[in-house]
């Protein structure tokens, strides 16, 4: 036990796991000069075990790639970078203490944030403190009550989201013939969940859709066939669900065992985002339009997004994590990007300078140009509304291709039409 | 047939095929904590690593879940003869099993689930069965094999086990010993023994519920949280140590979520299915099927 | 972390027969002397490791008052302490009262949820009072998963006051102090009751409930004083919880961290005094908080667990039993 209490630990066991990083990073790069000096430290929290350890883990394998790939390109500001994580179990007790530790213990030179609202949140008192500039990670309105000027989040909603969260699916579900009039709206009792049903709420309204079923879920449940039922009962034309991994697939085995058919189906359910459920739901996912922050469609391709990936994957086999990495890893390669290229920029670690940067510059990540409005959000969101379509058996390989998860929305990213009815895997 | 009729025999059906879940999981407290007055609060715990167990097993062997749950049953009834020795060695025998003893099974709770988190991460598991996709029809009702054959199983299981306890020989002990221990001992049967081997048979159905349990729904480490309070509220609402009347409970349970959650909305369900223990707990606490103490 | 440890040893070394002045002098005295140690320390880090520590001695404390002198298991501890945050949360909210008068709110509210649920199961024994405060934070939570005026599911904000209250250098500083004055309350509370005639009462129910009553001593009214007592001080020890984070939301609210730490703690420690969970819970506090930070994966978790089973298994009363049975 007495080994357990020693702070250097940690320590240690991260220089450890950074040792082959840096050996590896020399021998690809042997042309950039190698980085030298102190380290650049950037200090975050991230969810290792717990509930939110499923995304969180793919965000830290994430972080290491990204700080061995700076590395091997000369470092930042001619310094090494080395990322510094704690795990908080997945609650967000234990944020203000990690980050009271990174900054006053540690002295870290840059913080970023863990996965998460949830996580966020309860680092922000701690950061504003210190006057740190503090990039997110996929939060919803953590800003809105702080107003803090040098937040910055890299979520794909934008700050707008009752107006434009579900704009998308209506968008697209307005364009099929005949014209719905009706919408079944379903969420999990969470916060990201409540907002989009308040922002498809809204929308359906201005449409003049008819809500037939409006009603959120806890997240205790274990059957969802009521719940499907009770949708089939009120015959909507389109069936708005917002829901997290495990009730994604009883909403969906429900579906396909009551035999629906909605003209169309789907929204933010998350869950075939994890590899692993993609795989377990294989047909019944076709014709379901989801949300999502990445697809690999040809219309997405932005510089360094295949090499991140193909970078990923082993890494994710070895270690267990999510196989594809298709919905957290890009965005945290870009939260670490936005952060990087904004130092390289200002030419200093000044937060002051390095906040100002990033309102006024854009930035250019794997996922795309990112430029943040006043309160750190997105100024243009990209909620993407994808649909998965001829999905056969439970194989990998599929869902690497182009062609499996088209994207209908938003247009300047269209890869694919839209193929209705939902049915669940019925033929 | 009415719309609203037809919602309502679906909820009630549904229920009772959840319920058929719930009894599997109930069933192994109604042994430990209801005959053995062992307050194993990390039964869920054990389902849910029986359950993660069959899912990794039929990931690599692809047979099918519930025999899987059946081959590794012995092994949890082993793991619950050394338990139940410690736990006697330790606690029973000092005569402090009261708060001592909770709180043992309490951090038993906590190291399965960090282990299974430690071992396998934090990921969702699940298994799958060949019969899992269909789904049977009568009329306006829907019977998902999904749900109706991990109930079926488990309702075989404790009917078999009821057999067992009233006529096999140990389970008229194990009858015996929730009744009084001295007058055992006075039958030449050593009672520890008895409740050693009985300890071990809770955890086998929990072993059991969890193969059902890796069926029905994707199953990760905390899993077993939101069982805790629906299994020790079906024991005590079936009147401990009585299995058909814990049986009877679990069903009740899952009539009243389901239908809840298709009439009044989800988000009620399990304030109101707790509220009805809390209710009977305060009213009459020797359970709704319980003898009068 | 050994700012938290030193002063805790100053009440333990005390003279075994102090009268209650004295020892809430004494308990006053230690909690300044822990302040101005953390002040001269001056590390934010301290203040938030202390607060951290501190909060777990308040809610240990309160859970033995029931757990650890009447017998009776509170699963819900994290039920209470879930309300005095959500106390905070809404009396803050509705009337833009600042920490202190929500602590005592907090109080109320707690006592009466603890009035309440002593009402309502006084009749249950031994497990089934167990169960019935587990099914308790279950309902709980859901009421407040359901009231969106305290931001339901989706969780409320609770942004710092700017200005920070005199003499304190920042309001971490005053948090902490704040919770420091919280301990050294609970535990002469804890002690108070412990040697008071409420104290005895409920050691006779917790030894034979059915004698104790026989022989005159009014258990129902000892059961719902002191159900009373320990709500009120876990609400409490949740009060400050909004402010610690700035975030509050159900799941973390009513987090099993806290049901198993209130239980875990006072056994460790030892039960029968006020002196075991305050042991207990700066052991267990200091160490999960030190694990947090070094050794950083599930496994620091796993150490709870296991000190737990291995202290009830092989320690039975605990450190201070462990203590006491050597003399």
């Amino acid at each position: 036990m007495e080994g357990l209490s020693r702070r250097g630990l940690g320590r240690a066991a991260l220089a450890a796991a950074m040792l082959p990083a840096a050996a590896r990073a020399q021998s690809t790069a042997a042309n950039a000069p190698a980085p030298a000096g102190e380290p650049i430290r950037i200090g975050c929290s991230m969810s290792l075990s717990g509930g939110l350890a499923g995304n969180g883990r793919p965000a830290a394998i994430t972080h290491r790639i990204w700080a061995e790939d700076v590395n091997a390109r000369g470092g930042l500001l001619g310094r090494p970078v080395q990322v510094v994580v704690y795990d908080d179990q997945s609650s967000g007790a234990n944020v203000p203490g990690i980050y009271t530790k990174l900054l006053d213990v540690d002295k870290v030179d840059l913080v970023v944030s863990g996965y998460a609202t949830a996580i966020i949140a309860p680092a922000m008192p701690v950061v504003m403190q210190r006057n740190k500039v503090f990039v997110s990670l996929l939060g919803s309105g953590v800003n809105t009550d702080f107003r803090y000027d040098r937040y910055f989040s890299i979520s794909p909603t934008g700050g707008r989201i009752k107006e434009t969260f579900a704009k998308g699916f209506l968008d697209v579900a307005m364009a099929m013939e005949p014209k719905p009039r009706s919408i079944a709206l379903v969420n999990l009792d969470s916060d990201f969940h409540q907002r989009a049903a308040e922002s498809a709420r809204f929308l359906a309204r201005q449409h003049g859709l008819r809500v037939v079923y409006d009603r959120a879920y806890p997240p205790s449940t274990v059957d969802f066939s009521p719940i499907i039922r009770a949708v089939q009962a009120a015959r909507p034309d389109l069936v708005f669900v917002g829901s997290y991994p495990p009730d994604t697939a009883g909403l969906l085995r429900a579906a396909s065992e009551l035999r629906v058919n909605f003209p169309m189906m789907g929204g933010p359910m998350i869950g075939p985002h994890i590899t692993a459920q993609k795989l377990q739901l294989g047909p019944i996912l076709n014709n379901l339009v989801v949300w999502d922050v990445y697809a690999p469609e040809p219309t997405l391709q932005f510089p360094g997004m295949q090499a991140l990936l193909e970078r990923y994957q082993p890494i994710a086999a070895r270690e267990g994590a999510d196989a594809l990495g298709h919905y957290v890893p890009p965005l945290a390669y870009a939260q670490m990007q936005v952060l990087e290229q904004a130092v390289r920029r200002v030419g200093s670690l000044d937060q002051a300078a390095l906040a100002a940067d990033l309102h006024a510059h854009r930035s250019d990540t794997v996922i795309g140009p990112l430029e943040f409005d006043a309160m750190g959000e997105w100024t243009e969101e990209r909620n993407l509304y994808t649909q998965y379509q001829g999905i056969q058996g439970n194989g990998i390989e599929q869902f690497r291709r182009a062609g499996t998860q088209v994207i209908l929305y938003p247009p300047r990213y269209r890869s694919g039409e839209l193929r209705k009815p939902y049915t669940a895997g019925a033929a | 047939m009415d719309p609203d009729l037809a919602l309502l025999l679906n909820g009630i059906v549904s229920g009772l095929l959840l319920g058929g879940l719930y009894a599997a999981a109930a069933a192994g407290l109604s042994v430990s904590f209801g005959m053995l007055d062992v307050v194993n609060i990390a039964h869920p715990a054990f389902m849910v690593l029986g359950a993660i167990l069959v899912a990794l097993l039929q990931g690599a062997t692809g047979l099918d879940p519930l025999l899987l749950a059946a081959l590794v049953a012995p092994g949890f009834w082993a793991m619950g003869a050394l338990l139940y020795g410690a736990y006697h060695r330790f606690f029973e025998r000092r005569g402090d099993e009261a708060i001592q003893g909770l709180a043992f099974f309490f951090g038993v709770m906590f190291i399965i689930e960090i282990g299974i988190v430690l071992a396998v991460g934090p990921e969702q598991h699940f298994a799958d069965a060949a019969w899992a996709d269909t789904t049977w029809r009568l009329g306006e009702i829907d019977l998902p094999l999904r749900m109706l054959v991990p109930a079926a199983v488990s309702l075989a299981a404790i009917g078999a086990l009821a057999l067992f306890l009233r006529h096999g020989f140990t389970g008229r002990a194990i009858a015996a010993v929730s009744q009084d221990r001295e007058a055992l001992r006075l039958l030449a049967i050593d009672p520890v023994r008895i409740k050693r081997f009985a300890f071990g048979l809770s955890l086998a159905l929990a072993a059991l519920a969890g193969g059902a349990l890796a069926v029905v729904q994707p199953v990760d480490a905390a899993s077993g949280h939101i069982f805790i309070g629906r299994v020790f509220a079906i024991v005590i609402m079936g009147g401990l140590a009585s299995l058909g009347g814990c049986v009877l409970a679990a069903l009740a349970f899952g009539v009243v979520e389901n239908v809840t959650a298709t009439f009044y909305g989800p988000s009620w369900s399990p304030a109101v299915a707790f509220g009805a223990l809390l209710l009977v707990l305060a009213v009459r606490p020797q359970g709704l099927f319980g003898r009068a103490a | 972390m050994s700012g938290a440890t030193l002063p805790a040893a100053a009440p333990l070394a005390a003279p075994r027969r102090m009268g209650h002045g004295a020892f809430w002098l004494a308990s006053a005295l230690a909690a300044l002397a822990l302040v101005a140690a953390l002040r001269a320390l001056g590390s934010e880090y301290a203040y938030f490791a202390a607060t951290f520590v501190l909060q777990y001695v308040v809610l240990a404390t309160a859970w033995n008052i029931l757990g650890g002198y009447a017998g009776y298991v509170n699963f819900g501890a994290a039920a209470f302490f879930a309300a005095g945050a959500y106390t905070t949360v809404a009396v803050g909210k509705a009337f833009g009262l600042p920490l202190l008068p929500c602590i005592a709110a907090a109080a109320l509210v707690g006592g009466a949820l603890g009035l309440g649920t002593g009402v309502l199961t006084l009749r249950l024994r031994g497990a089934y009072f167990a169960i019935a405060t587990l099914c308790l934070s279950v309902v709980l939570q859901t009421l407040v998963v359901n009231w969106d005026f305290v931001g339901g599911s989706r969780g409320a904000y609770v942004v710092r006051p700017r200005e920070v209250p005199w003499p304190f250098d920042s309001y971490g500083g005053f948090l902490c102090a704040v919770m420091v004055g919280l301990a050294a309350g609970a535990v002469a509370i804890a002690r108070t009751v412990e040697k008071s005639r409420l104290g005895l009462g409920l050691a006779a129910l917790r030894d034979d409930e059915a004698a104790a009553e026989a022989a005159g001593v009014p258990t129902l009214r000892l059961k719902l004083v002191a159900t009373t007592i320990s709500g009120a001080m876990m609400a409490v020890a949740g009060a400050p919880l909004p402010y610690l984070g700035s975030y509050i939301e159900p799941n973390s609210a009513f987090g099993l961290a806290y049901g198993v730490n209130a239980i875990a703690m006072p056994l460790i420690g030892g039960t029968s005094s006020w002196a075991g969970p305050l042991v207990g819970a700066v052991l267990l506090a200091s160490l999960q908080q030190a694990a947090t930070v070094t050794i950083s994966s599930a496994a620091n978790l796993l150490i709870v667990g296991v000190v737990l089973v291995v202290f009830v298994c092989a320690a039975p009363h605990g450190i201070v039993g462990l203590f006491r049975g050597q003399r």
